[in-house]
């Protein structure tokens, strides 16, 4: 009982269905972890006891009951980019701290629905805008692997805590990375479905077109049961595809012999740490000899990633965060002088540094006479990265390579130099500008720290990703790593 | 106005499209609940929530596109107007920009020399409405009701096509018209569903090149519209003639005084930073819906009216009086199934003491006192020599005053027309003998006393005495 926090979400469902443990048992110790790390590790901004304990509980007398959903009595925490009625939901920001939902998320709905108990609600970078959690009013988390250390961003508190053992699984979102990178930098499993796949509804918006709902676990087979629950069709985001959810658990148990594995030749230049491509590298190899074949394939626009996401999210963020004009919900400036005074103020006081960055560079971008150059040319090149994909899955299954050019960095180290901090995201804001899928696997440690192996899959194939990541589990250890101080 | 100068006018008319629903929520768009009760989630633009959009209002464009001619798009765009205002929830209006569902179309209003002129119709898009902000009643402060945050509007853009302000009025009814028989709006102007913006500008005659607009905003009644132009174009003709010049800004019309004034001028003006939204995807509309839709167009006021011609053989004036709308098309056409008195008598009583009572009492046709059945009951007994056309009126006024069917009311009152012959030349003698002088008078020679005599019957038979038959009566025994 007493390593019940080491266990998967998946060993910990079938010890709940055996009866060794109570959904109660297990939530009072995660609590009781999470009481003990979480000054040190700033992972969650809310911690949810009272309403655990409760929902835990139910679960208990459900399953006695035999009605028991697929994630009976299992707890998991929610980034707090998601809508939680009833439950602070603060997206890092000092604008929402006051924020009470008054509504969930589909995805909240659904995973409460098969029966899934919150423990708390994750810290983030301020409305998901970050790459090491440093933007959040509520303070960095740090990485659970080096206290010193950023855990990355902006799921970093998803990651860290899902790395300390305070969870089995979290949620998490990605714009450009967000899930991938924290997941890579602690060790953890990231996936970022398809574009559409999972409902966006509830999920607090920071750039529509890329935003996607996803996980973050210590096994792709923990990801890929989540994943089951979470995905599909939602009538209310137009942007979620009806399409047919595959059993992500059942096809894990196909092999992936004969899977053609693509290999960027672009993402293995200079920009990347040398010690890392060797890791990298072997990973891929590991999948070779189970079968896998790998071949090298060429990106020639994927360069362009980078200040194409810094044109296309800034811009949508720019409008997406009109509504937080402290009129209706959000933080109010006090005695404001008229009406001009109440907008500058309240959002003046409201966003931090990174966010306001973000909004006028989006502002900028969409401005009569710049749009044509800024906008309309990064949504052109879009397509050209898109298309460099999609020629690319005419050959391969799927496309490997590094998640992070590094392993985590220090808190500080770069929060002077944002262009620094958004090369992070260089291999991984591809996928988001494609709509293709992707996860971060850990493939092994440079200097103590954990780096990951980055997969992205075509359309709606997230099953190809998570038989890759749970192959190469099955045969390597890495995951089950934890770091000394939360053992 | 003027000589010399050339006024150019285009209109946007913004028409609420009656669909139960919003135009990206499930909130209801009735008219005049409690502010705030009748805006969910989406339309106060809470964190998270997503627009899904209302399929009838796709429906409804492509109906106004097809009705004026236009190209319904097979693929169009919504995008986002982001500016800051407090009855704008999202900091954005969802709008349609480069990409709008309908472009291309035209129609055709009665010009001064009773001609027919083309208006082209630039685009029409569809768009969320904002909500309102009220200063009345409070005190340094500002409250929002956003129950019409989210109303659907299809903004129609017309070509600068219009010469006058008659012209502008003629192509705003004919617009009014068109999306009322189409059943997409019901034009309440007092309720703001359908209003406009007017761009005007003048030049001298003969000159090729635009002169500079001002846009005056929020015109909400046909008289307004007419108004503010003809007050719009004598303030730029006059600036002009005095050496100035007109800027480019936006005015409004003052009702009360009669007279624009500025609102904002070019430079205040904003940049709304339009750009595709990524919550919604493209409206794609396949041939096969256009064509259904196509198939369940009604009958349009042109058509109809060419038609009520044709087949009814009424002046045009009256056709175009009749098929103003279309209940009172179907009250027209009602009433002469109900009736051979012919159509020609159904179309004077309905363009003249129907309309004369409906509007006394501002009733709308579907409010009538009288039904299609019933007039077409009194038109019978017209054209049946049941009773006299002036009788007529009197029974009219009975039945609207809700005495009953033509019927009922000619057996109660007694007013059933003298056609006995022999009753009526009792009556005749009667007044011979009572006018000696007179009759001695016509005898010599004075023909037109006919009418007096003709008059002394009528009064005598409390003028239920067939006009013709004592007209013939009276002929006959006065030459004896």
């Amino acid at each position: 009982m007493t390593d019940l926090h080491d266990k998967s979400l998946t060993e910990l469902a079938a010890g709940l269905e055996k009866g060794d443990f109570s959904s109660v048992e297990l939530t009072q110790g995660l609590l009781n972890r999470i009481a003990a790390h979480d000054e040190t590790l700033n992972a969650l901004v809310t911690i949810t006891s009272d309403e655990a304990l409760v929902a835990a509980a139910q679960a208990d007398a459900a399953r006695a009951s035999g009605d028991a959903g697929v994630l009976n009595g299992l707890p998991i925490i929610h980034k707090d980019i998601f809508c939680t009625r009833g439950i602070k939901t603060t997206c890092g920001s000092k604008m929402l701290d006051n924020f009470i939902s008054p509504y969930d998320a589909t995805l909240v709905e659904r995973l409460g629905a098969a029966g899934a108990v919150v423990l708390g609600k994750a810290n983030m970078d301020e409305f998901a805008m970050g790459s090491s959690n440093e933007t959040s009013y509520f303070g960095p988390v740090r990485n659970p692997w080096d206290l010193e250390r950023s855990p990355g961003g902006s799921s970093g508190g998803s990651a860290a805590a899902v790395a300390a053992r305070l969870a089995p699984a979290a949620t998490a979102t990605d714009t450009g990375g967000s899930i991938r990178q924290p997941a890579a930098l602690t060790n953890t499993v990231g996936i970022k479905p398809t574009y559409g796949r999972v409902s966006r509804y509830g999920m607090i918006a920071f750039a529509s077109s890329l935003d996607q709902a996803g996980v973050i676990t210590r096994t792709a087979e923990d990801a890929a049961r989540l994943l089951g629950v979470m995905a599909g069709f939602d009538e209310r985001d137009s942007t979620c595809l009806d399409e047919p959810v595959p059993d992500y658990v059942a096809e894990l148990g196909h092999s992936i012999k004969g899977l053609k594995i693509g290999v960027v030749r672009q993402h293995f230049d200079e920009g990347l740490d040398a010690d890392c491509s060797v890791k990298v590298k072997e990973a891929i190899a590991a999948l070779e000899s189970l079968g896998a074949t790998a071949v090298e394939v060429d990106m020639p626009n994927i360069d362009l990633s980078v200040p194409t996401y810094y044109v296309v999210a800034p811009a949508e963020c720019s409008s997406n965060l009109s509504r937080f004009d402290g009129v209706r919900f959000g933080h109010r400036a006090e005695n404001p002088e008229d009406l001009h005074d109440l907008y500058c103020r309240s959002r003046g006081e409201g966003f931090g540094d990174e966010v306001k960055r973000r909004i006028m560079t989006g502002t900028y971008v969409l401005s009569a006479g710049y749009y044509d150059a800024y906008y309309l040319k990064a949504q052109q090149v879009r397509h050209l990265i898109a298309d460099d994909f999609k020629r690319a899955f005419a050959d391969v299954d799927v496309i490997a390579g590094p998640t992070t050019p590094t392993p985590a960095f220090k808190l500080g180290a770069k929060t002077d130099d944002p262009i620094t901090m958004y090369l992070n995201d260089i291999y991984t804001v591809g996928a988001n500008l494609g709509g293709f899928p992707a996860l971060s696997v850990p493939c092994g440690f440079v200097n103590d720290l954990p780096i990951g192996l980055h997969l992205v899959g075509h359309h709606f194939d997230e099953s190809a990703l998570l038989r890759c990541a749970h192959a190469y589990q099955q045969e390597t250890d890495w995951h089950t790593a934890c770091p000394e101080a939360f053992k | 106005m003027s000589a010399g100068w050339e006024v150019v006018i285009g209109l946007e008319i913004h028409t609420q499209l009656s669909t139960k629903s919003k135009i990206f929520s499930a909130a209801s768009t009735a008219y005049g609940a409690e502010p705030n009760t009748q805006a969910c989630l989406v339309d106060l633009g809470y964190p998270g929530v997503l627009p899904v959009l209302n399929e009838e209002v796709v429906h409804m464009a492509a109906m106004f596109g097809l009705a004026v001619n236009a190209t319904v798009a097979p693929r169009s765009v919504f995008a986002r107007k982001n500016y800051f205002y407090p009855d704008l929830p999202k900091g954005y209006q969802i709008s349609q920009y480069e990409l709008p569902i309908v472009e291309h179309g035209e129609l055709f209003i009665t010009d001064a020399d009773g001609n027919d002129k083309r208006i082209g119709i630039t685009r029409a898009h569809l768009e969320e409405d904002a909500g309102k902000s009220i200063h009345e009643g409070l005190d340094k402060s500002s409250g929002i009701d956003l129950n019409r945050a989210g109303t659907p509007l299809l903004e129609i853009v017309s070509e600068p096509d219009i010469r006058s302000a008659k012209e502008a009025v003629a192509y705003m009814r004919k617009i009014h018209t068109i999306v009322r028989y189409l059943g997409i709006s019901d034009g309440n102007m007092q309720e703001g569903s359908f209003r406009c913006d007017a761009n005007i500008s003048v030049r001298p005659k003969g000159q090729e090149e635009f002169g500079t607009r001002a846009e005056i905003k929020n015109l909400n009644s046909f008289r307004f519209v007419e108004k503010a132009i003809n007050y719009e174009v004598e303030r730029q003709i006059d600036l002009i003639e005095d050496g100035g010049e007109v800027v480019q800004e936006t005015r409004l019309y003052d009702s009360d005084k009669d007279e624009t004034r500025l609102m904002r001028s070019k430079e205040e003006a904003n940049d709304y930073r339009y750009f595709p939204d990524p919550d919604l995807l493209p409206v794609e509309i396949s041939a096969e819906y256009i064509g259904s839709v196509r198939e369940q167009l009604p009958e349009l006021p042109d058509a109809k009216q060419q038609r009520f011609v044709d087949e009814y053989d009424l002046k045009k004036d009256d056709a175009a009086i009749l098929t103003i709308s279309r209940p009172v098309a179907d009250y027209f056409e009602a009433t002469i199934a109900a009736t051979e008195a012919g159509p020609q008598l159904a179309a004077n009583w309905i363009v003249g003491d129907l309309s004369g009572a409906l509007n006394k009492e501002g009733l709308d046709i579907g409010e009538s006192r009288i039904s299609a059945e019933d007039l077409a009951g009194l038109l019978t007994r017209i054209s049946d020599d049941t009773i006299s056309g002036k009788i007529a009126k009197q029974v009219f006024e009975a039945m609207w005053g809700g005495e009953g069917a033509a019927d009922e009311v000619i057996d109660a009152k007694g007013l059933k027309q003298i056609t006995d012959s022999s009753a009526i030349e009792a009556v005749v003698d009667k007044v011979i003998e009572a006018n000696p002088g007179q009759v001695a008078e016509y005898k010599a020679g004075k023909d037109k006393l006919i009418g007096f005599f003709v008059g002394q019957v009528m009064k005598e038979t409390k003028g239920q005495a067939n006009p013709g038959q004592v007209n013939q009566v009276l002929k006959a025994k006065l030459s004896n």
